[in-house]
């Protein structure tokens, strides 16, 4: 499916399945994250292709589409003058739920996503944390069979960003609801999902298992050669020309990625021919991050 | 549910068809502003004028001494022009934050992500605001017609001006319909309900000084359709049957009330959109 605004490809020539379960959204700003948010939720439709969520074709069913959907948005969103029982049930409303069940599932979901005790309280003097768990319950209230969670952890504390993680967890692994999860952290992500799907500039990059995607079939080693800075550059491109795949990261470490049938001798080999020394170099496991970096060639 | 148990749960309920949110939006909103004492004062003070002319309605069927201050159909155009000025600050007090206040707190978001669409958003703000608009107009202009067939034992009066009842509807109706329009379509364009109760005023008595101007440099009353309370008043002149207060055909008028609210459906339909929800 494509999907274009005005002369510009928001989304271009995408073919892609979200299985069940957890599926993380990644890419950089710009890739059409966003635009694929939209189009989930039947707000645009496709220009080309087709689209359908949950067997609903986007063009003929969306408010059918909304209905099962649960969306947590990234900003701050709330209606004013309401307290979170109020706010919570109102949403069940809006989605379809009687009243009364409206109201008896903003309470258990409140209890379930920690505001239990603060439920009474006017969601305009909620801290960070507290808005980002209102968020997730209205989006839960009515119980939808897609919750699409757009940057969960978005200024949360650590404490308050691991119970979220543990929510994302318990929802996607054992409340049986099938979770989106797009972020631009990507431990969030690899903590919470088991599919990725990563786009840049408008296509897929990468799709699939998130294990099955960090698997090289090689090594993985971090390493950091004397002087840093344009000599880690010039060593990356070395690298590079003998077939080893790298990236930098922060503080001038690279992550290199070798495949089977070489090793570190290698490295060391490589680096005496430029007349470089090797102070750091460590067995490292594939993350997303390597995943991401290789999908959009840039760093996180 | 016991309390141990307050783990997430599937739901095996009823669910509601599409096409009742309207109704949702426009109680939740309903119940927002009753819950406000100013504006239940506002509400009952907006009454203090039927009070009046049902003491006048009530002494003029019993006391022949009274009989001058029975009322005719003019009465009602009278009672009519004189709510038009708690529809004013109705229609500020509950009309300026119906949308403004949803775009500040990015509750669009939240609104246009359920199985609504724009329509149902609009209609149940627009609801909101009608429902109050019309409990200080078409509600005590009827009761009052209500009243005088009370008071005087008989229909005598009702059948001699069965007009009065269409003509009421009607001209509230369109009241109530441009102003509702009107403040929803400034509230949209701003964040902030001070301003837009500001904006609504300012157009309201920017225009009527602009044509007081003209009216005073040209002598002529032709500029009411500057003014769109003076171009209401020139239809519900119209439709009460009554000589009109300005010199603007009833075509002109017809045409600037429909260019109003169409002007603005479109900044609405501009302003509501889902694709800006998600950031």
């Amino acid at each position: 499916m494509s999907v274009q605004y005005g002369t510009a490809w928001a989304l271009q020539d995408i073919t892609a399945a979200f299985p069940g379960g957890a599926v993380g959204l990644l890419g950089p700003n710009g890739a059409g994250k966003s635009t694929m948010i939209k189009a989930l939720l039947g707000l645009v439709t496709p220009d080309r292709g087709e689209m359908r969520v949950l067997g609903l074709d986007v063009r003929t069913a969306p408010l059918q589409i909304r209905t099962r959907i649960g969306y947590m948005p990234e900003t701050d969103a709330h209606i004013p003058g309401m307290n979170a029982v109020s706010f919570v049930a109102y949403c069940g409303e809006l989605a379809g739920l009687p009243r009364a069940d409206a109201m008896q599932r903003a309470h258990e979901v409140l209890h379930y996503v920690g505001l239990g005790e603060a439920r009474y309280r006017n969601t305009e003097t909620y801290s960070a944390g507290m808005k980002q768990r209102i968020k997730l319950a209205q989006a839960l209230v009515h119980d939808p069979d897609v919750l699409f969670l757009d940057e969960p952890t978005n200024g949360m504390d650590p404490k308050g960003r691991e119970e979220m993680l543990d929510l994302v967890r318990d929802i996607a692994r054992n409340k049986g609801l099938n979770v989106i999860v797009s972020s631009h952290l990507l431990p969030d992500v690899d903590a919470t999902c088991d599919h990725v799907i990563v786009l840049d500039k408008g296509r897929v990059a990468a799709q699939g298992p998130i294990e099955g995607l960090k698997g090289h079939g090689g090594r993985v080693f971090e390493l950091r050669v004397k002087g840093g800075g344009k000599d880690g550059d010039r060593f990356a491109d070395v690298l590079r020309a003998a077939g080893l795949e790298c990236h930098g990261t922060d503080e001038d470490v690279m992550r290199v990625f070798v495949p089977d049938g070489r090793g570190a001798r290698d490295l060391f080999h490589l680096a005496a021919q430029q007349g470089m020394q090797v102070r750091h170099l460590r067995p490292s496991v594939p993350t997303l991050e390597d995943v991401f970096v290789d999908a959009v060639g840039e760093k996180a | 549910m016991p309390i141990h148990d307050q783990g997430y749960r599937r739901y095996g309920g009823r669910r509601e068809l599409h096409g009742r949110a309207w109704w949702v939006i426009a109680r939740a909103g309903l119940l927002e502003r009753v819950r406000e004492r100013r504006f239940l004062a506002l509400l009952l003070f907006a009454w203090s004028p039927f009070i009046v002319r049902a003491v006048q309605i009530y002494v003029s069927a019993n006391f022949t001494q009274a009989s001058f201050l029975a009322p005719s159909a003019a009465t009602f155009r009278e009672f009519l022009d004189q709510q038009s000025l708690f529809l004013f600050f109705v229609t500020i007090y509950a009309g300026s934050g119906l949308i403004a206040n949803d775009r500040r707190a990015n509750a669009l978001q939240i609104y246009l992500s359920k199985p609504l669409t724009r329509v149902e958003y609009v209609a149940g703000k627009l609801l909101t605001l009608s429902i109050f608009l019309t409990a200080v107009t078409w509600v005590p202009a009827m009761l009052l017609l209500l009243l005088q067939v009370m008071f005087a034992g008989s229909t005598a009066f009702l059948r001699n001006n069965l007009f009065l009842v269409p003509a009421i509807t009607v001209f509230c109706s369109i009241q109530v319909l441009v102003s509702s329009l009107a403040m929803l379509a400034l509230s949209s364009l701003s964040k902030s309900r001070r301003f837009v109760a500001i904006m609504y005023a300012g157009v309201i008595f920017f225009a009527a000084a602009t044509y007081q101007v003209l009216r005073a440099i040209t002598g002529s009353t032709a500029w009411a359709w500057i003014s769109p309370e003076d171009t209401v008043d020139v239809l519900g002149d119209a439709i009460f049957g009554l000589p009109p207060g300005a010199a603007l055909p009833l075509p002109a008028a017809v045409l600037v009330v429909a260019v109003l609210a169409a002007g603005s459906a479109f900044i609405l339909e501009r302003r509501v959109r889902p694709v800006d929800i998600v950031t």
